[in-house]
């Protein structure tokens, strides 16, 4: 395979496909629109089914249908799209079905705006739908990662049996780089236990469901539903760590904004400071690991997102109180400059740091 | 190609194929094994008359796709896209203007400045619509090492199935620009 | 079967017992859903989605494939296991409230796709399961314990009329509303089931049961008594009959 010049949104879409993914179900919604464009394009000719909902409501429940026949599935959307699937998010966690949602945030709340935004770490990371659940967040920085996540974002959700989703934004949806979208190897990982297919007159029914009406089959579900997600805590975990070597400030920063801080920490390294990233791959579950290998000389750590700070709460109780965090971030689709963030880092290693947000 | 580092702005109206220009200069980085990113107007750039994408071709990693000041070739193809860009150009940097439509000369003195009828040429050649490769023709003749070879293979990568037809005029109108800069 | 046997408990049905109300017509609802996967052969192909309502524990009962739908969202649950299992018999069973009020969208956009999918809409003209409010099937002037004082136009507008509304949509291929407040109307909703899962069968499209119901409990009175009220309140504002049967129309192919 040699790298093809594509955008963001196409990733998203081929991605999915080498993945085996045949069934997409979605709504308009900028900035993530050339993603169902692109799969109303291709899912014909592989024999797919696109299907443009009437809403992102419906769209989600049509994912919960598809997923819970062992189907791979995914939909895209972003900020108040992926809002109005929070219902749909939950039930299929609760039903323990395997599908992948792509959010391309944007500016909020509300309607916001249509620029590349992080400020719905919380949405992603904790969800708005009701109830104790989580589920795997992949964070890309690059159309290249994105790919790759995309893939794995469907193994992990059939082998856990969870809804994982791929947040993006529209810089990364937008933009073009060369990509190697890699021959993806299945694993085929056996649903018949539990997916709807018609029992054939060979098994019992298998039911999907959420609901337990018994306090102690409630509690039983949510006890196995943690005992999943700690499983998930420990062996899923992904970061990168860039330049951390004798840094004594670590900024934190994921997807497209970990891309202009890599351009500050490069440049301040060349200035012969200090400086290094971690840049979480993961949001749930977040690396927090990451921190436990920082060298000694670390002083402070800094939270830069494009947002008013929100992944700085996970930060700090990954930070467990062994360094001061603070936070630089732009909102409403204005994204920080690496000189910006320079400056910021230049104040902290001075030891001008605010420990509050 | 040593130390690549180039980061470039194509700037005009809607329709004067500015990000058919950057994707064609991205494909030619691609092939140089190049880091690249290509990514349309962004925010606040997208008012103001002009429609534009940015490239950035390295043998880094591409961090940020979004250019600041460090422009280092602003391919303009309007008067508003020369007005807003000019003063983010680096020292020394380049500067393509589209002379049949920018009615103004470049202020700065600090840096290499082209300016080609591009859009005049383009309708004597028989379609306005090349414009924009006679630019990126006279773009790689100033600046960069790309062969005549991997222009062909970016063409044929760029104009598909119905739009192949496009490829032996966008070649003359490529090469046109190439032969107008090689003169000055 | 032996000779002797002249009715005995269909297999489309599990051995759970029923947890609706005594004198509830859900229960001869879900025999009839039941009845006729068995006898046209689509049971073990069969996968069935339950609402939100009285009838939320259906998975329990369907002796089928299930999968539990979230309020309202049944018909979109079901358009994505259609798509992806073209072949199957896909199925909802949704009372009014979850289909009418909440769910008016995903059913009005299922019938516009045509998606080859059979909806059993139990009409009982109020929620059940949350202990007898309004819905929007509620007639004018009935009590219920958000319409104290009787369902006012002027406050709420007219009792929506689903099948009627849904006929109208091209793509619907068959709505029939039908009644099962005595046995020879029980006779012809198995009969208008039957059609639907027929018509699905030979992917015909959208086909649509809506079954007028009762709800002794919440409507505050004895179970024979509310099949009489059914009778003399719900049929005239409700009338039964055969709204749209394209196949019918078009002419049997």
């Amino acid at each position: 395979m040699t790298k093809k010049l594509m955008k963001g949104a196409e990733v998203i879409g081929a991605s999915a496909i080498a993945a085996g993914c045949k069934h997409f179900f979605g709504y308009p919604i900028t900035p993530q629109n050339e993603v169902p464009e692109y799969m109303s394009k291709e899912m014909p000719k592989i024999g797919g089914v696109y299907v443009q909902a009437e809403s992102e409501v419906a769209a989600v429940n049509m994912i919960y249908g598809a997923a819970g026949t062992g189907t791979r599935v995914m939909t895209s959307s972003s900020s108040p799209g992926i809002a109005l699937m929070q219902e749909g998010l939950s039930y299929i966690a609760g039903s323990e079905v395997p599908c992948v949602i792509v959010s391309v945030s944007r500016g909020g709340p509300g309607l916001g705006g249509i620029l590349p935004s992080q400020s719905d770490y919380y949405q992603a990371t904790r969800g708005g739908g009701n109830g104790d659940y989580f589920m795997p967040v992949y964070a890309p920085a690059n159309l290249q990662e994105m790919s790759e996540l995309m893939q794995k974002a469907f193994d992990i959700a059939d082998q856990y049996r969870t809804p994982a989703m791929v947040l993006a934004d529209g810089m990364l949806a937008q933009m073009m780089e060369p990509v190697e979208i890699k021959p993806y190897d299945s694993k085929n990982i056996d649903k018949s236990s539990w997916a709807t297919t018609g029992t054939k007159g060979k098994r019992k029914p298998n039911i999907i469901n959420s609901l337990r009406i018994k306090a102690d089959a409630l509690e039983e579900h949510n006890r196995h539903l943690n005992e999943k997600y700690c499983t998930i805590r420990d062996n899923e975990k992904d970061y990168e760590a860039y330049q951390t070597e004798q840094a004594e400030v670590i900024v934190t920063a994921y997807g497209s904004a970990s891309r202009v801080v890599r351009n500050a920490i490069d440049n301040l390294r060349d200035e012969g400071l200090k400086v290094g990233m971690i840049r979480p791959i993961t949001l749930w579950p977040f690396p927090d690991n990451a921190f436990d290998e920082l060298p000694d000389t670390v002083k402070a750590v800094l939270s830069a997102e494009l947002s008013c700070g929100q992944m700085i709460d996970d930060i700090r109780i990954a930070a467990r109180g062994r360094w001061p965090v603070d936070f630089y971030g732009r909102t409403g689709g204005n994204i920080f400059s690496s000189e910006e963030i320079e400056e910021k880092v230049r104040a902290m290693l001075k030891g001008v740091i605010s420990n509050a947000r | 190609m040593t130390n690549v580092n180039e980061k470039i702005m194509c700037a005009g109206f809607g329709g004067q194929g500015v990000l058919a220009l950057g994707q064609i200069i991205s494909l030619l980085a691609m092939y140089n094994d190049l880091n690249v990113s290509w990514i349309p107007s962004y925010g606040a750039e997208m008012r103001g008359g002009t429609a534009n994408c940015s490239i950035i071709y390295s043998d880094r990693l591409v961090g940020s796709p979004i250019l600041t000041n460090d422009i280092t070739t602003l391919i303009a193809m309007n008067n508003p896209s020369l007005d807003k860009f000019e003063d983010r150009v680096v020292k020394d940097g380049l500067i393509i203007v589209n002379s049949s439509i920018v009615t103004r000369k470049v202020k700065r003195k600090d840096l290499q400045v082209v300016y080609i009828d591009a859009t005049d040429i383009a309708t004597e050649l028989g379609n306005i619509r090349v414009q924009n490769m006679l630019l990126l023709g006279s773009y790689i003749g100033c600046k960069s090492d790309f062969t005549m070879k991997q222009v062909e293979r970016a063409f044929k990568e760029k104009f598909k199935e119905s739009k192949a037809a496009f490829i032996p005029m966008n070649t003359e109108a490529f090469k046109k620009g190439m032969a107008l800069v090689k003169e000055i | 079967m032996p000779d002797s046997m002249i009715f005995q408990r269909t297999k489309g049905l599990t051995d759970a017992e029923f947890t609706y109300c005594p004198g509830c017509t859900h229960g001869i609802i879900h025999r009839l859903v039941a009845e006729v996967l068995v006898e046209l052969n689509q049971l073990e192909d069969a996968i069935g989605i339950a609402s939100v309502g009285c009838s939320v524990m259906a998975y329990d009962f369907f002796n089928c494939d299930m999968q539990q739908a979230a309020h309202g969202r049944a018909p979109a649950v079901a358009t994505g296991i259609k798509r992806c299992l073209p072949n199957n018999i896909v199925f909802t069973y949704q009372g009014d409230g979850d289909l009418a009020s909440i769910g008016a969208g995903e059913v009005v956009h299922a019938a516009h796709r045509s998606e080859n999918i059979t909806i059993i809409f139990v009409n009982n003209a109020i929620y059940g399961m949350t202990g007898g409010q309004m819905a929007p099937t509620t007639l004018i002037g009935q009590k219920t314990t958000t319409s104290p004082y009787g369902r006012k136009k002027e406050e709420t507008g007219d009792p929506i009329r689903v099948s009627e509304m849904l006929a109208t949509i091209p793509g619907a291929t068959y709505i029939e509303r039908v009644s099962v407040h005595n046995p020879a109307h029980v006779r012809k909703t198995k009969k208008a089931i039957k059609k639907a899962f027929q018509y699905q069968q030979e992917k015909r499209g959208f086909t649509m049961v809506e079954i007028l119901s009762t709800c002794n409990v919440g409507w505050g009175m004895s179970p024979l008594d509310a099949l009489d009220w059914l009778e003399e309140n719900m049929i005239p504002y409700y009338p039964l009959g055969v709204y749209k049967d394209k196949v019918k129309e078009e002419g049997r192919q």
